[in-house]
């Protein structure tokens, strides 16, 4: 076992895991921060998504050890001060979940892809999109909302 | 998944002697390939030694060469400016490994060790003629990739730069499965210091090749035309669920007539 120490949503945490613990599971289970998902573990659908040092990340697919040292950021360091984000408030706002479960990771991609390309076009979107799998909706209100979203975070 | 020791190494000679040190150890890249084999259980490693402290990172254009060190990322080719200008063929065909969160972690050292018979780079290796310099030596690409997951590299030697000889003209273009964004085939082609190259991923039944009969054919006139209704040979064609060893034939034809026609 080796003590993690990382800051996640500007807090810094620290905990026990062995080297083989996935970054997601330590999030989870040992940070008990349950809103990013697991939803195929074969790093395919990219519901776990989660920023790294900026950069968004499958966190099925990266050892807690690894982000020994890094900044985090979950779904849950999204809203500020009881106020959604702009990319949450644009996911409401244009229907783009059914039942939610892609959301985090969807969110976590989208401000990625928006934050290094502002004026992304719809192509760009879905190809930005492409590591995160949605099984109910469809992606056009999901686009639609990373437009939305786009527009206000350029505010 | 099974258990493993961990361990970060603060150099390439460092992680091979590390390395070498272990029971059944494996060096850790960026882990886009190795994480989900040790998940499914296809590989099962005593230890992982990370290179990611190992100072590996990096990308040079001098002269007539672009070297990118061992442990850049995808996104960090892809969006290099140096890069774009030098060999916008191999900018563009790093930006099509995968997705965005694989091109965030995957690197080139981790993606030309691996040899996947699908990846992208191990074509853009051999359809530029590159350098692979390792902690020990430098081999060749011609002389690196030996088949399917399987290279020159000796036991316990690192990856520590890959060096590109910039071309005149050269492009990549991918069919890509949709599912997985490997190459169904994907065909890299150049003219230039190191000649005509057409090397080919995805479709060869051990892995990345040279389809030396397009080599061949395009010495005479780089152009589209040159390689229209050619096919590779079939029985060397990998076949499977995913397309059958005719139409990847085909398919090494038609790609690379679209890859000489994008040459730039």
């Amino acid at each position: 076992m080796a003590t993690v120490s990382l800051t996640v949503n500007g807090k810094v945490m620290s905990a026990e895991a062995s080297a083989d613990t996935l970054l997601v599971n330590f999030i989870r289970e040992n940070l008990g921060m349950t809103g990013t998902h697991v939803g195929c573990d074969t790093s395919q659908c990219g519901a776990c998504v989660v920023m790294v040092n900026g950069d968004s990340v499958k966190s099925c697919t990266m050892l807690a050890v690894q982000a020994e040292g890094t900044e985090v950021t979950t779904v849950e360091g999204l809203a500020s001060n009881g106020d959604l984000h702009p990319m949450q408030q644009a996911f409401h706002d244009n229907h783009a979940l059914q039942c939610g479960y892609c959301t985090p990771g969807m969110l976590i991609s989208s401000i990625d892809l928006v934050t290094k390309n502002p004026n992304a076009t719809e192509a760009e979107i879905r190809h930005g999109l492409e590591g995160n799998l949605c099984r109910c909706t469809g992606y056009h209100n999901i686009v639609k909302a990373v437009q939305a979203g786009a527009a206000e975070m350029k505010g | 998944m099974s258990e493993f020791n961990y361990a970060m190494a603060s150099s390439a000679d460092d992680a091979s002697t590390q390395v070498k040190g272990t029971g059944d150890g494996s060096l850790i890249a960026g882990g886009m390939t190795l994480i989900p084999s040790i998940k499914l259980g296809l590989a099962t490693p005593t230890d992982l030694i990370d290179l990611a402290g190992a100072g590996l990172s990096g990308i040079s254009v001098e002269g007539t060469t672009v070297t990118i060190g061992a442990m850049t990322r995808h996104v960090d080719v892809a969006s290099s400016k140096e890069v774009v200008n030098a060999v916008p063929a191999l900018s563009g065909m790093a930006s099509g490994i995968g997705d965005p969160q694989v091109r965030n972690r995957g690197t080139i050292g981790g993606s030309v060790a691996n040899n996947d018979p699908a990846a992208d780079y191990p074509a853009a290796c051999l359809g530029l003629g590159a350098t692979i310099q390792t902690n020990d030596r430098e081999i060749s690409a011609d002389d690196f990739f030996t088949g399917l997951f399987t290279t020159a590299l000796k036991e316990g030697e690192v990856i520590t730069s890959v060096g590109f000889p910039i071309p005149e003209r050269a492009a990549y273009v991918k069919f890509p499965n949709p599912a997985s964004r490997y190459a169904l085939v994907g065909v890299f082609v150049s003219d230039g210091p190191m000649g005509i190259r057409v090397a080919v991923t995805g479709a060869g039944i051990n892995g990345v090749y040279r389809e030396s009969s397009f080599e061949s054919a395009l010495s005479g006139a780089w152009e589209s035309a040159t390689l229209d209704g050619v096919k590779a040979d079939e029985s060397s064609m990998a076949s499977d669920i995913h397309a059958a060893a005719d139409y990847r034939a085909h398919l090494v034809g038609e790609i690379a007539r679209r890859a000489v026609a994008a040459s730039v």
